[in-house]
């Protein structure tokens, strides 16, 4: 940063307010949208009602009456839970393994786990659809779902986790071993306590990533395991522009996400390791 | 309480031997300190007798149990790292109970030894206070507490005392010792500063890449160190090294048979007398530290040493001035082997 910045005038008044107006232009859509679901289809696209309107719920109305919100909705937390349980009970022992008995190939194992991220994935769409609708009969399941969901997201996971776990200073878990702590007692008394803070956000992100994901739930589903996303997807164009109705929609699918990021956000910053050593 | 023995004990990663085959005997109840620079192997060593290490080769027993397949908690050894290793989401009470519980000990039972402990070491305050509340020499007695509650048969240390300021090392290390004194318990510490080891071990094993160079008492390596490495390992500021280019004809004269080094530590050279100087030099440089000074010196070749002295005007700098020490605490070397003589 250069002097000039940091001491004029000119520059304590300027960059808050850029940091606000691009704050404002990120956020603009949302609000948009958030505002739109509660118009109905017709005001939704007159300018002259962009701000000042008659407020309605029918949309929500609409949308639990009409469309089984419910339905998607318990989809989407089902599949996102069990995701991330699934994710974190893979990724826990092989971060851990990873982090403290590190072999020569390590290094080249994370790097190749990380790798697989960088597949497009409309690259291997065609054959994921054919095996799973003809051959292995696990089309608009919750279970491909899961898989899915938990395989995107592991080498993510355990990323995360490795980085969490060597944070643990190696000779706790050595002090552990000479007080004769078990494995699972390593585990659950040494380990997951100083990961906690780690662990929780990993989850938590896990959790997000999961109820976000549009591009397999929205293909390898069509009623029965579909999620929000492919609710969303569902009330787009085929019937014309029914922006009340899709906004309605798509704050529904946001907001338990962004209430659960917002209750989480204070839990996940605790560095308990801080003072473990020296 | 137990001793140990050390047989052909070896360990290599891969085709890298960093201990190979070493015998040792520690005796029950003493003090033994390993030293050595960086690298030497002394806490690889320590950590293949708590266990956390497996060993490649030979057996370690302790008491009359070979422990090479004992997991390290059923060793009877209990270890206090350099970098403490305290549980830091566990109260220091809890900290020191976490291995009794694992060893299934009574509650009763673990509250009376923790409480016993907190009561020697002074710690009893602090029971309900996490590490991180702790200052550095704090978390120190809480590591060694934690050792102390297990009441194990043999006592490691991984360089305690090196992430304690000056002030605090020299108190704990007198603490270490009175420690040793009243409960008897065989120790073995491991450190790199020779000034520890002096003043603490019964016994001190000096090593070298894996191999030790030495075993005896402080005294006995200070005063009859058996090769070069040792004599200047022991002992601050290290002995000097004379060859016979630089030594009078007097001090050629002891140079016999094999020998062809004297080594003289700094505080034993003295202003000579008419007849027997040894050396000739000229001090270049003081050091003056108060109660003493560190005369640096260059004979006419060049070679640098050091005099430590008390009596600063018998070293005038720059001036030539011829020293001596007595024959008593001559040491004599053979250069090629770097053994004594």
């Amino acid at each position: 940063m250069s002097p000039f910045v940091r001491s004029s005038r000119f520059g304590t008044f300027f960059w808050p307010i850029l940091a606000w107006v691009l704050a404002l232009l990120f956020f603009f859509p949302i609000f948009w949208m958030v505002l739109t679901s509660f118009k109905t289809d017709a005001d939704a696209v007159k300018p002259e009602f962009l701000f000042f309107f008659t407020p309605t719920l029918e949309n929500y109305f609409n949308m639990t009456e009409n469309y089984d919100y419910w339905r998607f909705a318990i989809n989407s937390g089902i599949t996102s839970v069990f995701a991330t349980l699934f994710t974190l009970s893979v990724g826990v022992p092989a971060a851990y393994a990873m982090a403290f008995n590190p072999s020569r190939h390590t290094k080249d194992i994370l790097v190749w786990m990380l790798s697989t991220k960088m597949l497009p994935a409309a690259a291997v769409l065609y054959p994921m659809t054919f095996l799973t609708k003809n051959m292995l009969g696990l089309f608009d399941t919750h279970f491909l779902v899961i898989l899915v969901l938990s395989l995107i997201n592991l080498p993510i996971v355990i990323w995360m986790l490795f980085t969490y776990f060597k944070e643990i200073p190696k000779e706790i878990i050595e002090a552990g071993k000479m007080d004769g702590v078990s494995f699972w007692g390593e585990m659950g008394d040494i380990v997951l306590p100083l990961a906690w803070g780690g662990l929780a956000s990993t989850a938590l992100l896990c959790f997000i990533f999961c109820w976000n994901e549009a591009y397999w739930t929205v293909r390898l589903t069509t009623t029965d395991a579909a999620t929000l996303s492919k609710l969303i997807e569902g009330n787009r164009a085929p019937e014309g522009l029914f922006f009340g109705r899709l906004s309605a929609v798509s704050t529904a699918a946001v907001g338990p996400i962004v209430v659960l990021g917002w209750f989480c956000q204070k839990q996940l910053v605790r560095g308990l390791t801080f003072g473990a050593v020296k | 309480m137990a001793g140990l023995t050390l047989r052909e004990v070896a360990k290599s990663y891969g085709d890298t031997d960093v201990i190979t085959n070493l015998d040792l005997d520690i005796q029950d109840g003493e003090f033994v300190v390993f030293v050595g620079p960086s690298g030497c192997g002394k806490s690889t060593l320590l950590r293949m007798i708590a266990g956390l290490e497996e060993i490649t080769g030979g057996t370690i027993a302790i008491g009359n149990k070979v422990v090479n397949d004992i997991a390290p908690a059923k060793r009877g050894v209990a270890m206090v790292f350099q970098t403490y290793a305290l549980y830091p989401h566990m109260t220091v009470y809890k900290n020191m109970a976490f291995g009794l519980k694992q060893a299934k000990t009574p509650a009763d039972e673990i509250d009376r030894r923790v409480k016993a402990a907190a009561e020697t070491l002074e710690i009893t305050p602090l029971l309900e206070r996490t590490p991180r509340a702790l200052s550095g020499g704090q978390r120190q007695r809480v590591a060694i507490g934690r050792a102390i509650v297990r009441e194990p048969e043999v006592f490691l240390f991984d360089e305690p005392l090196s992430n304690l300021d000056a002030a605090l090392r020299v108190q704990t290390r007198i603490e270490i010792a009175r420690l040793h004194k009243r409960l008897g318990t065989t120790m073995i510490y491991v450190t790199h500063d020779q000034v520890e080891a002096m003043t603490l071990a019964d016994k001190i094993i000096v090593l070298r890449d894996g191999n030790i160079e030495q075993v005896g008492s402080p005294i006995e390596l200070y005063e009859k160190p058996q090769n070069m490495f040792v004599a200047q390992f022991i002992g601050s500021p290290k002995m000097n090294f004379f060859k016979a280019e630089e030594l009078n004809d007097k001090g050629q004269s002891y140079l016999k048979g094999e020998a062809d080094i004297i080594g003289i530590r700094p505080e034993h050279l003295k202003l000579a007398g008419k007849t027997d100087a040894l050396i000739t030099a000229t001090p270049d440089l003081i050091e003056n530290l108060g109660e003493i000074a560190l005369v640096h010196c260059k004979t006419a070749s060049s070679m640098e040493f050091i005099a430590k002295t008390t009596d600063l005007s018998a070293f005038p700098v720059g001036k030539e001035v011829k020293l001596t020490a007595n024959t008593s605490v001559l040491n004599f070397f053979n250069s090629t082997s770097q053994q004594a003589v």
